[in-house]
């Protein structure tokens, strides 16, 4: 068992998710509420991640990391250190690979809270920050709860994209997705399948925090 | 009970826009005064009520409560929501579904302290009959016990006016009775213009002091029920009134007296008449309750007043009414009024049978012909 994968794996996981929530919640509101024609490019930009393979996305964060392009170049300038093989890096390629799962429950939430209970709220009398602190995010947490959970569950496994721009330093880019992929390598099957299972085990624990969060709300849409 | 702070004050609403959504309204409504503003889907009925609410933004006109002016166009002046006081009932009550029904009312308690809050939310929940279920949310509450929360949340603030959006179109029709006898009852506590919308003008007669007949977005007649009912100002608010026994007519001299005359009939006008130029076409409507049936074989009560004989076209037995419909010769319009079902019998009335009515005098209300602008229920030869 690799723990300083695991540590890596965790470590990135908690950062991504806990980094793309503000992000999530802003964009996934944003998006809720638009009637902008420009709304189905801004969809089509986040979702992009999705269905584009890993390695590709990698590949261009990999390339936009270097040194010479202007990305890559100011943050050396900034921080002096390159983006490519650190830790830093690969969270970067996390945020920008798991945007979709933090933005679009958040967004699905928020359409299904009918518009009328807002104007509701703003006819008795709250102010719009009111009435998005006291009835639309206690009635969007599930959605928010899920989104943080699937970003973080979904970090644990991504191999492309950290495969890609971080390489498997010890210790600062190997997570433990990457590691199992090396035992293999190094024909060493049961220290991979320990691994797995680790791997089967917190993803498994996270989505059912997921379902289980969601089941426990109190109350019924009326 | 929470004192009032501001002195009831009339509210007094013109707004006038060209498109998307046409406005044309103009209207006041005094402090413990209802009205009803009533018309078709599509008619701006909620539109008028969303403007005055701050939640939709006409081009132009002004919306003002007593000395508060809440919406100017000229002076740029468009307060939001939040600073308007008034109490809006929305058409699906638009509870909050995560509060309980105590929570709902404190929400709009906000501007008071803390503590306050609660005493003044389980006060305003005793006051609307809902002692004792302060603690449900929305989804275990009847539709009937829903609109009392919304109404309660719309008074707790105390409100300046209270909007109603076919408050009673979500309930069933014993509940709907019942809330309508408590908002009559209401409002003898409450001081302040009551704005309701409806399209159920029963719901309106019985409630409202005054009605505002809405169509694409004009009001076109505002005055109380019965005045309209008996006096529509033109064809088309007689059709959005659901009456119609609406025909056209010319004015005639016989004698040194002026008729109306319709077909082969020189019919007797009780007002109206005199300012009319012989040769004037008019529009004429007469209240269903002014039709007379003749007995058979016995000359009977009015008889005399403007007779005309026709055919019973319809016979439809709704209970212990009957509702007939009548056609004439020489038009294609249709006479309808109602009898008692007995009645019918007794008569003998049945389809095709000639009959003979009396047109009350009093009843016929002379209109300005309808003009041609799209108004479909004058099409008459």
């Amino acid at each position: 068992m690799d723990w300083t994968a695991l540590s890596v794996s965790l470590h990135l996981a908690a950062l991504t998710a806990l980094l793309l929530l503000p992000a999530g919640l802003w964009l996934g509101r944003a998006l809720a509420g638009s009637r902008s024609r420009a709304k189905p490019l801004g969809e089509a930009l986040i979702a992009l991640p999705l269905v584009m393979p890993p390695t590709v996305l990698g590949f261009y964060l990999m390339q936009a990391f270097g040194l010479e392009a202007p990305f890559g170049g100011l943050w050396v300038r900034l921080f002096g250190e390159g983006l490519n093989f650190t830790f830093e890096g690969i969270l970067l390629a996390s945020l920008v690979a798991n945007l979709p799962f933090a933005v679009q429950p958040v967004q699905r939430a928020f359409e299904a809270v009918p518009a009328n209970l807002r104007e509701a709220a703003w006819c008795s009398g709250l102010s719009p920050l009111h009435t998005l602190w006291r009835i639309e995010l206690p009635l969007v947490w599930p959605g928010i709860v899920s989104a943080m959970a699937l970003t973080f569950a979904h970090t644990l496994g991504e191999f492309g994209v950290i495969l890609m721009v971080g390489g498997a330093i010890d210790g600062e880019t190997r997570t433990l997705a990457i590691a199992i992929y090396d035992r293999v390598q190094a024909f060493d099957e049961s220290g991979a399948a320990t691994m797995s299972a680790m791997l089967l085990l917190v993803s498994f624990v996270t989505i059912g925090v997921v379902y289980g969060l969601a089941g426990r709300r109190r109350w019924r849409r009326a | 009970m929470p004192d009032t702070v501001a002195k009831p004050a009339p509210l007094e609403v013109s707004l006038h826009q060209s498109g998307p959504i046409p406005l044309a309204a103009d209207f006041r409504c005094a402090a413990g005064e209802l009205l009803a503003l009533v018309g078709p889907s599509g008619s701006g009925k909620t539109t008028l009520l969303r403007s005055i609410a701050g939640l939709y933004r006409p081009q132009g006109g002004r919306i003002a409560c007593g000395e508060e002016v809440w919406f100017d166009a000229d002076r740029r002046l468009a307060l939001p929501p939040q600073r308007r006081r008034l109490g809006l009932v929305f058409q699906d009550y638009a509870l909050f579904p995560h509060l309980t029904a105590l929570g709902n009312v404190m929400v709009a308690l906000h501007h008071l302290p803390a503590a306050e809050r609660r005493r003044r939310a389980e006060q305003w929940l005793i006051r609307v009959r809902l002692e004792g279920l302060a603690g449900r949310h929305p989804a275990e509450l009847s539709g009937g016990q829903r609109q009392r929360v919304a109404l309660a949340r719309a008074l707790a603030r105390e409100p300046r006016v209270l909007l109603l959006d076919e408050p009673f179109s979500a309930v069933d029709q014993v509940t709907r009775r019942r809330l309508q006898r408590e908002l009559a009852l209401l409002r003898e506590e409450i001081a302040i213009p009551i704005v309701l919308v409806t399209h159920d003008l029963d719901e309106a007669a019985a409630l409202a002091d005054r009605l505002c007949v809405l169509h694409a977005g004009h009001t076109l007649q505002t005055g109380p029920p019965q005045s309209l009912f008996r006096r529509p100002s033109s064809p088309q608010v007689a059709r959005l009134l659901d009456r119609h026994n609406v025909f056209s007519g010319e004015v005639v001299m016989e004698g040194d007296e002026r008729r109306l005359a319709w077909g082969p009939w020189r019919l007797e006008v009780a007002e109206g008449l005199a300012s009319l130029a012989p040769g004037t076409r008019v529009a004429w409507y007469l209240p269903a309750s002014d039709v007379v049936l003749h007995r058979r074989g016995r000359p009977s009560l009015g008889e005399r007043e403007n007779p005309v004989s026709a055919r019973v076209e319809e016979l439809v037995v709704l209970g212990g009414m009957t509702s007939v419909t009548l056609a004439f010769g020489h038009t294609p319009g249709r006479l309808g009024f109602e009898i008692a079902t007995h009645a019918a019998r007794r008569n003998g009335l049945a389809r095709g049978e000639a009959v003979q009515v009396s047109l009350l005098a009093a009843g016929i209300h002379l209109m300005p012909e309808a003009s041609t602008s799209g108004d479909d229920a004058m099409s008459l030869p």
